[in-house]
């Protein structure tokens, strides 16, 4: 039966669950309002900018400071020297290593943060800075990962010599950082030696940047009177930096105030604590004054969180048939000169082991070693749950090779080997408890909106004039929501999220939220759950977060959290304002709470829909006449800890048409089909898709920090890194199925990292697949029309 | 630093400002005149987070110096909306879901602003050539282009309703 009219226009005024409403963070948006860090002025703020090193790895002999202090309007030049005294010279990162704020006696990658200026303007600081004279004396630098373990490789880490752990288990080389493990190694190596099928490729994730239109910044201001510290930064885990900033200063937590205001875009790249945040921080503390520090584009893709740097060896061992038997993946992985990669804390190699993709694999083994070279830190997870895309990426490319050398088309490879509906909740065997999933429908409507026979058979055609086309699939498992805090903690504190909201007397309400949007609408999903949970209009919902003085703690947004956690704390918190409400509502209709039923935006009494109170009719009434012995006012808080994490799937196929005299790769389609569960709003979940996509496009079409063999950048501003403008970019065609997720109270799963994570695997796929005939299993990304043209000219089809 | 006194029209309004010759024009929008909608994001005219209007053409405020404003019109994001009505564009941009974390925002409305101008009726392809100086990581271009359109449609029908 459905509802009635009555019903459904009801439910349409709350604007909630499944409604593409408009956002209601545009307003101040598109009027130039939004108040992003570079905004924050304060009275009597000063500037502060680096000292950066040009060297990849050298000996400081000595730094002059004396005539950027003679230069009238700067305040201080502080060093490693300054800080020593309070202890501040080197600082914890979130992977156990420790990193230092300003180069102490060598530094380690070029552009490291030797010295920060702190003047009366931006131009004073950077004069100021142009004026600091640091002497150094270059040492060999290490640039290649697989040659950090040589016994005559460059000491990177003086500071850990000698010690066989660094934070993160056993290391075996100075310039091992660690050696982690999953699975049974072996049954698989036993799988393996009885395979009737095995192959084998060495697959890169080169290092990338996140780079947010926003670079990273802060404004710090210490009150000398009360002790008291307000940081306004662009952090994606405002309460996580307060803790780091009271253990750093031992300034009580209580005196300690985070704004994460407006956020011009994180992917990541927002989610750790870097030097110039520390030293903005000791800077104002020192002087009285509020310090700012903004980075410029080049320090931002020099310096904070690159990532991926994964050089991986993917293995399958397969029947005959095409059925996997085992799978055995190793990867390097390059963290830079110091282990800053921001994944929980006791994972150091994020949720890798995610590995197994959307296959039923019985036996694995994955493992994955960690080794510091002369470059800028990081390893964070650039629009994705913790090295969930490096994972997918290998087998996405795997199942393609083993298409290849079984000569078994591409889908029908992924059929034979698809995790079946009935198999869920589905154990990994490398130790997951996959929530939900329904892959074969999802694919099998994909291969048909985009015609995929008629796509092969256009493909032989083309094949047969010479013609370069490829079709690239991608069907790719997330692991997102970190996490249980059972499994996922950030220096010992779990990772749950929080919501807290107030019903006021009028019937409108605030919720304030542990999470912090960058982009993705928190301010819109959020009163979209409460308005369904609670009758009230989502446009009457106020959602605030980022500040750490009103918001309860929570563990930030990043790894696709903020909705499987932070939405189900929201989900909870309003169920049970509603569980308080349906006992006031009772009392105001003069039955007992059993005898009342909820219905869209009220309560009635069961049978007779004419006695009812509406959620704003009890709302006034908590405020004056509760049943006695309740306590007034109508308000909750959850901390919400996840019992599993989610596990949203999509289906993607890709078409290209390369032009085999230039290399240039045209993308004529891309399909996207995401099953991320419950969808709260199906307009922003689109424009996430939408973007994710188009970051994917940039990794893996043209993204790549890269360094020559000094160790020096070769390119580090926006002329050479690459960022789709609208004309590169192609369209975006989306499409969805719903699998709920059983053990979230609404069923969601998280969606915005999706479209990056099967993104890039599916846009190599298509462009290795205009290769299959000639051989070709693997080619590296980026896939520039250089590289490709490159491949193109060593198979002579460009003749 | 010896400073200069610049006027120029901001938004409709003369002002007049003291500023360093080599002082850029989105720091004096910015800091001096307090219009923080134009944003920095890549200080070497990339990316177009700080695009503005001067004398009517688009032009990116982080590469031209302040001084290099006097005598001119001026318009930035916060002149978009007249007498309390949003811009067609500002509107558009809010129902086709055209942005996100909105720091590549008031590039994208002051280009798309000029951009209608230049050319009323533009294709998809237009859009997306005439657009691309301002660059965008949160939404995939696809929403922008259709809040483009939305907004090409509005001022078209405007128009010609005035000339009846």
């Amino acid at each position: 039966m459905s509802a009635a009219p009555e019903t459904v226009e009801r439910q349409e005024q709350l604007q909630g669950i499944g409604c593409s409403r408009k956002r209601k963070e545009d307003p101040r948006f598109i009027q130039g309002k939004g108040l992003y860090v570079d905004d924050v002025k304060l009275p009597g703020m000063l500037c502060g900018e680096v000292v950066r090193s040009p060297f990849a790895h050298a000996k400081i002999v000595s730094i002059n400071k004396e005539k950027a202090l003679a230069l009238p309007g700067v305040h201080a030049v502080i060093t490693a020297e300054d800080l020593k005294p309070l202890g501040l010279h080197w600082m914890p990162t979130l992977a156990g290593d420790t990193q230092a704020v300003l180069a102490d006696e060598k530094v380690c990658f070029q552009m490291q943060e030797v010295a920060m200026v702190i003047a009366d303007d931006r131009y004073i600081a950077a004069d100021g800075a142009e004026l600091v004279e640091v002497e150094y004396e270059q040492l060999p630098a290490l640039v290649d990962p697989h040659k950090a373990m040589d016994a005559n490789a460059p000491i990177i880490r003086e500071d850990l010599v000698g010690k066989d752990e660094a934070g993160q288990g056993k290391r075996t080389h100075n310039n091992h950082i660690f050696t982690w493990d999953v699975g049974d190694k072996d049954a698989t190596d036993r799988a393996f030696e009885k395979a009737e099928v095995t192959v084998r490729e060495e697959i890169l994730n080169p290092r990338v940047h996140p780079s947010p239109m926003e670079t990273c910044g802060c404004v710090a201001s210490f009150d000398k009177v009360n002790g008291s510290l307000t940081v306004h930064i662009t952090s994606q885990a405002p309460h996580i930096v307060r803790t780091v900033v009271t253990l750093l200063s031992g300034i009580p937590e209580s005196k300690v105030r985070i704004i994460s205001p407006d956020i011009g875009g994180g992917f990541g790249n927002k989610v750790g604590v870097y030097p110039g945040y520390v030293c903005a921080i000791v800077s104002s503390i020192v002087l009285g004054r509020p310090v700012k520090w903004i980075e410029s584009r080049i320090d931002n893709l020099s310096s904070t969180a690159f990532a991926r740097d994964y050089h991986g060896v993917g293995e399958l061992a397969a029947d005959k048939d095409g059925r996997i038997t085992a799978l055995r993946f190793h990867a390097l992985a390059d963290h830079g000169a110091f282990n800053a990669h921001a994944q929980p804390t006791k994972w150091p190699a994020g949720l890798f082991s995610i590995c197994t993709g959307s296959y039923d694999i019985p036996v694995a083994y994955a493992r994955v070693d960690g080794v510091y070279t002369n470059k800028a830190p990081g390893g964070v997870a650039y629009r994705c749950s913790f090295r969930v895309t490096e994972a997918v990426y290998l087998i996405e490319r795997m199942i393609d090779v083993l298409a290849q050398k079984l000569d078994i088309d591409k889908a029908e490879i992924r059929r034979r080997n698809f995790i079946r509906a009935d198999q869920f909740p589905y154990q990994s065997a490398l130790g997951w408890e996959y929530d939900s999933g329904n892959y074969a429908p999802a694919l099998e409507k994909v291969l048909e909106a985009c015609d995929y026979e008629g796509l092969r058979k256009e493909q032989a055609e083309k094949r047969a004039r010479g013609e370069l086309m490829g079709i690239g699939l991608c069907t790719f498992t997330e692991i997102v929501g970190a996490g249980p805090s059972k499994a996922c903690d950030v220096l010992g504190v779990g990772m749950f999220d929080s919501c807290e909201i107030r019903v006021h007397p009028t019937g409108s309400a605030i919720a304030r939220m542990g999470t912090i949007t960058q982009g993705q609408g928190h301010e819109t999903t959020y009163a979209q759950i409460i308005a369904t949970e609670l009758g009230l209009s989502s446009d009457d919902i106020q959602i605030e977060e980022g500040d750490t003085d009103t918001a309860p703690y929570g563990l930030g947004t990043y790894g696709s959290r903020s909705t499987p956690v932070g939405g189900a704390a929201t989900a909870m918190a309003a169920r049970t304002i509603r569980a308080k409400a349906q006992k006031i509502a009772a009392h105001l209709l003069e039955v007992s709470p059993e005898d009342v039923e909820w219905d869209v935006d009220r309560f009635h009494v069961k049978g007779n829909p004419d006695a009812a109170k509406t959620m704003k009719e009890v709302a006034w009434a908590a405020y004056n006449n509760v049943p006695e012995g309740m306590e007034m006012g109508l308000e909750s808080v959850n901390y919400y800890d996840p019992p599993n994490f989610t596990y949203p799937f999509g289906i993607y196929l890709c078409v290209v048409d390369i032009d085999r005299h230039t290399g240039e790769t045209s993308v004529r389609r891309f399909y996207a089909l995401d099953d991320c569960g419950t969808r709260i709003n199906p307009m922003i979940i689109d424009g996430q898709i939408h973007g994710g996509l188009n970051e994917a496009f940039a990794v893996a079409m043209g993204q790549l920090i890269s360094f020559d063999e000094d160790g020096n950048l070769q390119g580090n501003t926006l002329m050479d890194y690459f960022i789709p403008t609208f004309v590169e970019t192609p369209h975006w065609e989306t499409d969805y199925t719903v699998t709920p997720s059983p053990h979230h109270p609404l069923g969601a799963k998280g969606v915005a990292e999706s479209p990056h994570v099967g993104g890039i695997p599916c846009f190599s796929n298509a462009v290795v697949d205009a290769f299959a005939h000639k051989g070709v299993t693997h080619i590296d990304m980026p896939h520039t029309a250089f590289n490709v043209w490159k491949t193109i000219h060593e198979l002579g089809l460009d003749s | 630093m010896a400073k200069t006194q610049v006027s120029f029209n901001l938004n409709g309004q003369d002002v007049d400002v003291l500023v360093e010759a080599r002082e850029l024009l989105i720091h004096v929008l910015r800091e001096q005149l307090q219009l923080t909608g134009s944003h920095i994001g890549c200080e070497t005219s990339h990316c177009g987070a700080c695009t503005v209007d001067v004398n009517g053409q688009s032009i990116k405020s982080c590469t031209m110096l302040a001084v290099q404003a006097q005598g001119a019109t001026v318009m930035t994001v916060e002149g978009l909306a007249a007498g309390g009505e949003l811009h067609p564009l500002q509107q558009a941009f809010m129902d086709e879901h055209g942005l996100q974390c909105g720091f590549c925002t008031p590039g994208m409305l002051m280009r798309g602003y000029r951009f209608l101008q230049e050319n009323p009726n533009p294709s998809e392809e237009e859009i997306r050539s005439g657009m691309a100086g301002n660059l965008c990581r949160c939404t995939g271009y696809q929403n922008i282009i259709k809040s483009i359109q939305t907004a090409a449609a509005a001022l078209n029908a405007n128009t010609g309703s005035q000339a009846e």
